[in-house]
């Protein structure tokens, strides 16, 4: 599609920033933690400076609106939120989870994929993904944080586990899964250069929110305590 | 050169525009006290998570407000710390990110600056130098003001803050969170006569300030009295009387130490009238000057970090692409900006 558009992720310890320009990405990629904020804008920068654009010639901007660490995908709407309204950009919100998804599909060529984030306190960001065209996967029922123990496993099928959630929690998922799950990438890590292509598919479809409506996905959101 | 100020350290959506002409054309504040009350204190993650959903339709209303297009924006400031992370990682990225986009400069400020700089939004203002008084929920420091960036720290907190004192005592007595202001109001109805408290560290040189011992005080007595209101208003009352005699003497020793005369008070504490009127009447009696901001600019807000960020960018300063923030930072540690 001809488009311009700029994609970031953070929302893992992986920090990362994509440029896609009429079907060709360009993307920066680090393993980061907790340097997310001291490096995406200087990510941004470069891939804009290297293809010569200024904010203003892009058509929209695209982010991965987790779920994931809180700080990391808060470092990557926070990122969206003042480019946009500077640039006067419209946003396209991209599930981290469908991300991972779309990496996975792209290096094994499979259809369905399981992915587990590690959400800490011994539960998964879990959502189940099959592809359809142009290698965009769609969701199949929910995205859900949950016990290892009691994500939704698919009944048949072939599939193949991804995200750090098959790391943490392996043993357990492998052992639920059993022969539906016939390859596993827990090292596999959401990026920028997916967000991009889910980005621009949404922004065929017209899928845009205002810069201010760029806010997380958390999906926990029991948070706090009361004395 | 007109400046977009942010404000996120804690619980507080500060914004605010500064112009070298005009001054300050608008600001907006936007408080999270409801959304923290029932916890008892601040939640940092449900404050982050408020923040980011606040902050960008507070740029657009300050915008607007005053009168200012992208196009008349020559810098954005943001609070860079101390505060807390996530807090702080909301509002510097996104006016790192504005400034970027806009092609303009961008300037990290040190929240404490901003209350220090904060009196000088008012007509009348002190000229360098002056002493200043610090008194927030999280902060007790007198500092010698030589100068923007220019800080001596004098004398600082070891323990609990001036405002969290007057939290926990307010807590102790029953009153709701944040029980402060709630404080100095019952205090007004109390007998200054009956309960003395001790004024914690001023029997010795130096200008440290310690105040978790009033709070202990302060519960036994409430533990020996009646338990009934008027005993409630007395001991509200001996505490503020402690805090602010505490507080005079250790400004009075500054004065001395420096041989400087204009003493200005900034921080949410600096609300309090009854430390108003006593530091009133030591200012007098020292043949000297007090200055205070407005008081909705005693507490965090925007307007300050604006201007401090205002008085950076005209000595050249500017932030790097690379956004961090620090939660603990030092007044100290900041580089002079003349301009
Ligand atoms: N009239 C008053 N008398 C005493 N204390 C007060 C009064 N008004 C406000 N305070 C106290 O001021 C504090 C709030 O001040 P402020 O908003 O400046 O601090 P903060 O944001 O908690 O801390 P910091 O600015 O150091 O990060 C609270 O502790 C509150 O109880």
């Amino acid at each position: 599609m001809a488009i311009r558009l700029l994609a970031i992720e953070t929302a893992t310890a992986a920090c990362s920033a994509a440029l896609y320009i009429d079907g060709e990405i360009q993307e920066r990629h680090a393993f980061a933690p907790r340097q997310h904020a001291a490096l995406v804008l200087p990510m941004i920068e470069s891939l804009l400076v290297e293809a010569d654009l200024k904010p203003g010639q892009l058509d929209a901007i695209a982010f991965g609106r987790g779920p994931g660490s809180f700080t990391g995908v808060r470092i990557a709407a926070s990122v969206v939120q003042g480019i946009a309204l500077g640039a006067g950009l419209p946003v396209i919100a991209v599930s981290t989870l469908a991300a991972l998804a779309a990496g996975a599909i792209r290096e094994t060529e499979t259809q369905g994929v399981l992915v587990a984030l590690d959400a800490r306190m011994e539960e998964v960001y879990w959502g189940r993904y099959v592809a359809v065209t142009n290698r965009v996967p769609a969701l199949q029922g929910e995205e859900a944080v949950c016990k290892p123990e009691c994500v939704h496993m698919p009944a048949d099928g072939i599939w193949i586990g991804a995200g750090s959630g098959w790391d943490s929690y392996g043993s357990m998922l492998v052992e639920r899964a059993g022969e539906r799950v016939v390859r596993l990438l827990p090292d596999l890590e959401p990026r920028a250069l997916d967000i991009a292509n889910l980005g621009v598919d949404k922004f065929g479809r017209n899928e845009v929110i205002a810069p201010e409506a760029a806010v997380p996905v958390y999906l926990r959101d029991n948070v706090a305590r009361e004395p | 050169m007109r400046v977009l100020g942010i404000e996120t350290s804690c619980d507080e959506t500060g914004v605010a525009v500064y112009a070298r002409d005009g001054g300050l054309l608008a600001h907006a504040l936007y408080s999270q006290v409801e959304l923290h009350a029932r916890y008892g204190g601040v939640v940092p993650e449900l404050a982050s998570r408020d923040h980011i959903r606040k902050l960008l339709p507070l740029v657009q209303d300050v915008m607007s407000e005053a009168g200012t297009g992208a196009s008349d924006i020559d810098g954005v400031a943001f609070t860079a710390g101390p505060g807390l992370v996530g807090a702080l990682l909301v509002g510097a990225l996104t006016g790192r990110c504005l400034a970027w986009s806009w092609g303009v400069s961008a300037i990290a400020v040190h929240h404490m600056e901003g209350h220090l700089l904060a009196p000088m939004l008012e007509p009348e203002t002190p000229g360098f130098p002056f002493i200043a008084l610090l008194v927030s929920g999280g902060h007790s420091l007198l500092v010698e003001v030589n100068g923007v960036g220019r800080y001596r720290v004098l004398g600082d907190s070891i323990d609990d803050a001036v405002g969290e004192a007057f939290d926990k005592t307010a807590k102790l007595l029953g009153l709701p969170y944040p029980g402060g202001p709630a404080l100095a109001q019952l205090a007004l109805q109390g007998n200054p006569e009956r309960f003395t408290f001790p004024r914690p560290m001023t029997d010795r040189p130096g200008l440290d300030f310690s105040f978790s011992g009033l709070k202990t005080f302060a519960l036994n007595t409430w533990r020996e009295s009646a338990q009934d209101d008027q005993a409630r208003a007395d001991i509200a009352r001996a505490f503020e009387e402690a805090v602010v005699d505490t507080m005079v003497i250790k400004c009075r020793r500054a004065l001395h130490q420096t041989g400087i005369r204009q003493l200005i008070i900034a921080g949410g504490v600096g609300a309090n009238q009854r430390l108003r009127e006593r530091l009133g009447q030591l200012m007098a009696e020292e043949d000297g000057r007090v200055f205070y901001p407005r008081p909705e600019f005693c507490t965090d807000n925007g307007a300050m970090i604006a201007y401090a960020g205002y008085r950076r960018l005209l000595a050249g300063q500017t932030a790097p692409l690379s956004v961090n923030v620090t939660p603990r930072w030092s007044l100290e540690e900041l580089d002079p900006a003349d301009a």
